[in-house]
């Protein structure tokens, strides 16, 4: 057993309500350098919908993530004789997507507005190319291009999740009064077993020992982009000017110290949590190479007991320091994904072993006016808290984005998040009964304390309560680098000392 | 003039070439990069990057396997039939390279987002390649033939220059667009460290891959040396 710990980041997709806030602070931190304007290391998708970069889940056209090749588990870009396959696609990579399928930043012409001699017309302010610096026709895409276009034939009817769906369940799509969507925040996910790091050439991929986090060392990329290939989630990003990729940094410079993620900080939502979990890194690659229907589970597996003495032990002899352990026993992550199982993890059938997390949503019951006028539903008579089938949105969709399309999984979450609503609004209101209360949680194998504890985390959760990160000891750091956060804003994450280097320069 | 361009110039780029990578690395690694640009534009790329890289890549691979075996590139031009299919293949990968070359100088001159991030060490670069494969088809195409008097004669100047012992007098009658193709080497030499030629040293990176393990961890609390790699399966 190599005990690890991993910071891991959930999202409650039940309360998210697509504001972008948590977008805004993260590009407000991190990517407002030129040719970063185009990265969103944090954005917020509408599901169905084809997403940022356009209809990334798709691996036929992109080719992410892992895939089984006999016994072995080998990247899905290196098709044909293994690696040799990357070097000989260094010079022109055929899965590689372009700044199209993100979209041409741009700014617009502000000038026009206040210079514009006087006259009978209003002035306008034209988009203007970031890139080129020529004025653009017409923007065509941005990084929430669908935002709350569910049901776009366009974009909605594109969603890869959408295989697998009934005809019926597909016609929900277009049919305004049966329409579904919801909001899909997505960071990088840190895997436990990274595309991007297996990729790149360079080496300079790498995961933290102590936390967790994927980095990429500036210092070390030389442009070859495999990274941004192979990661299925499209959360590596090439930086045009630099000629270096770059991604998410799980904010490590403020979780080293305590500090909640900036997205996560500042979600008005409060639909995310982060904590610590432990899990053992000898059984990273056995875990991602189970089948489809097994992974999630696999994936539970892996996490390890923090209250367990042998994991104590363990974890300590690993040098796994006192106030971490104490996190991952105080851990919203662990709790969600393994103790109550109502967390699942997005896409784990691209075998990387993602350590994000997200709470499917709840969604209205499906109906059409009383059931005696063709509807599924009668307010009068149907039980409104019990009937996770006839939600509006199809299990199945759910599935396929968070549980390898395992529906029995998303089912699972979906009653529990039920069985506490039916917990609280007996204790408040008192209309359900107890009897009902009981079957309810015994259903899905919740006790009250459980109950208890999911409805104060998910809905009145504290600062505290929600981001359990324990401070990383730096002090232990071989070396030091002396200079304030001030100094390193704007540079922190890149590997590189001088903040004038950032920018091309040969 | 010969003595001082191809007596004393070769040392002079190759002590630039070192010693300049020696410094970009150590004080600016940050800028040590392909400076790929397929993130932009990948259409025309692909009828350019790959012609210019492989043919090249071959081409060069050949020049520098010579170096070290010229008897043997004799002896295989020894029989008629070998020498044409040799020179035959060499011409074609050269014209390879200049097709690819050229889509590339045309990528970069005609899509406004290429050009929006060449820098004038790009146009540069672009030049010193041009100038090198049009003088190295012209040697294979005017004066057959190319193979064989590149091992008997640039070959021995070549160790005459590692070996500190410079000998002009081997090169000396060679024509004016060899000498230009030999001079423009060096001149593509000493860029090397300067401008995106760098990437041309970064390959050991990619073959290093080829025997590394999938992933890589890297612990910064542990003592110095666990501090660089560390790997799992």
């Amino acid at each position: 057993m190599d005990v690890r710990a991993q910071l891991s980041m959930q999202f409650n997709l039940d309360k998210c309500i697509g504001c972008h806030t948590c977008s805004v602070s993260c590009k407000n931190v991190w990517t407002t350098r030129q040719g970063a304007e185009y990265m969103w290391w944090n954005n917020v998708e509408t599901k169905p919908g084809c997403g940022y970069p356009l209809t990334w889940e798709d691996q036929d056209r992109y080719r992410g993530g892992w895939e089984l090749s006999g016994s072995s588990l080998r990247l899905k870009l290196l098709k044909g004789p293994g690696k040799l396959r990357t070097l000989a696609n260094i010079f022109f990579q055929p899965n590689l997507p372009t700044i199209d399928d993100y979209y041409e930043p741009f700014t617009f012409d502000y000038d026009a507005l206040f210079n514009a001699p006087a006259g009978d017309d209003q002035p306008v302010a034209r988009p203007k190319s970031l890139i080129t610096g020529e004025f653009m026709d017409k923007i065509v895409l941005g990084p929430n291009w669908d935002d709350d276009m569910g049901g776009s034939p366009l974009y909605a009817s594109n969603d890869p999740n959408l295989k697998g769906l009934s005809s019926s369940q597909k016609e929900l799509l277009t049919k305004f009064h049966k329409l579904f969507y919801f909001y899909f925040p997505r960071i990088c996910n840190h895997c436990l077993n990274p595309g991007c790091v297996a990729s790149c050439p360079s080496g300079a991929l790498y995961k933290r020992g102590e936390d967790g986090i994927v980095l990429i060392d500036q210092d070390t990329c030389r442009a070859w982009r495999f990274c941004v290939s192979a990661c299925p989630f499209k959360k590596p990003y090439y930086n045009w000017d630099t000629g270096k990729s770059e991604k998410c940094i799980f904010c490590y410079p403020r979780t080293e110290t305590s500090q909640a993620n900036a997205c996560a900080h500042a979600c008005t939502g409060r639909i995310r949590t982060v904590g610590v979990l432990l899990y053992d890194a000898d059984r990273i690659e056995e875990t991602a190479k189970n089948p489809d229907d097994r992974i999630v589970e696999a994936m539970r597996e892996i996490i390890l007991d923090p209250n367990d003495p042998k994991v104590i032990e363990a974890a300590t002899k690993n040098g796994i320091e006192e106030n971490w352990i104490k996190a991952a026993q105080n851990s919203p992550a662990y709790n969600l994904f393994k103790k109550w199982r109502i967390a699942l993890p997005n896409h784990p059938e691209f075998r990387t072993v993602p350590m994000n997390f997200y709470i499917p949503p709840l969604s209205p019951i499906l109906h059409q006016a009383k059931s005696d006028q063709g509807g599924t539903f009668d307010p009068e008579t149907t039980d409104f808290f019990t009937d996770v089938d006839r939600m509006r949105i199809p299990v199945k969709f759910l599935a396929n984005l968070l549980s390898a399309g395992n529906e029995g999984l998303v089912t699972e979450s979906l009653k529990k998040q039920m069985a506490v609503r039916i917990y609280v609004r007996q204790q408040r209101v008192g209309d359900m009964g107890e009897a009902k209360v009981k079957a309810a949680l015994s259903d899905v194998g919740l006790t009250e304390t459980d109950a208890e504890d999911i409805y104060r985390l998910v809905t009145l959760g504290t600062f505290e309560e929600r981001f359990v990160i324990p401070t990383t000891h730096r002090e232990i750091k071989s070396t030091t680098d002396p200079r304030t956060m001030y100094e390193k804003r704007g540079i922190v994450g890149f590997g590189t000392k001088k903040k004038e280097f950032i920018g091309r320069q040969w | 003039m010969d003595n001082i361009l191809f007596g004393a110039v070769p040392y002079i780029a190759i002590t630039i070439a070192i010693l300049g990578s020696i410094w970009r690395y150590n004080s600016n690694r940050f800028s040590w990069s392909s400076q790929s640009s397929q993130f932009l534009e990948n259409k025309t790329l692909f009828f350019g990057s790959f012609p210019w890289h492989y043919g090249i890549i071959l081409i060069l691979l050949a020049h520098i396997v010579v170096i070290f075996v010229p008897s043997l590139m004799l002896k295989w031009n020894g029989s008629p039939g070998r020498l044409y299919a040799f020179e035959l293949i060499g011409l074609a990968l050269g014209f390879l390279a200049l097709f690819g070359l050229l889509t590339l100088i045309y990528r970069r001159l005609s899509n406004t987002r290429v050009r929006a991030v060449t820098s004038s060490w790009d146009v540069l670069v672009l030049i010193i390649l041009i100038i090198q494969v049009v003088t190295g088809l012209g040697n294979a195409i005017l004066y057959k033939w190319g193979s064989n008097w590149y091992a008997a004669s640039a070959v021995p100047w070549i160790w005459s220059i590692i070996t500190l012992s410079p000998k002009t007098a081997y090169i000396a009658n060679l024509p004016l667009i060899t000498k230009i193709h030999i001079f423009n080497a060096m001149v593509f030499i000493t860029f090397l460290p300067f401008t995106r030629f760098v990437h041309f040293l970064a390959i050991v990176g990619p073959l290093k891959y080829l025997f590394r393990s999938y992933q890589m961890v890297r612990w910064y609390s542990r003592s110095a040396k666990t501090e660089n790699l560390r790997q799992y399966k």
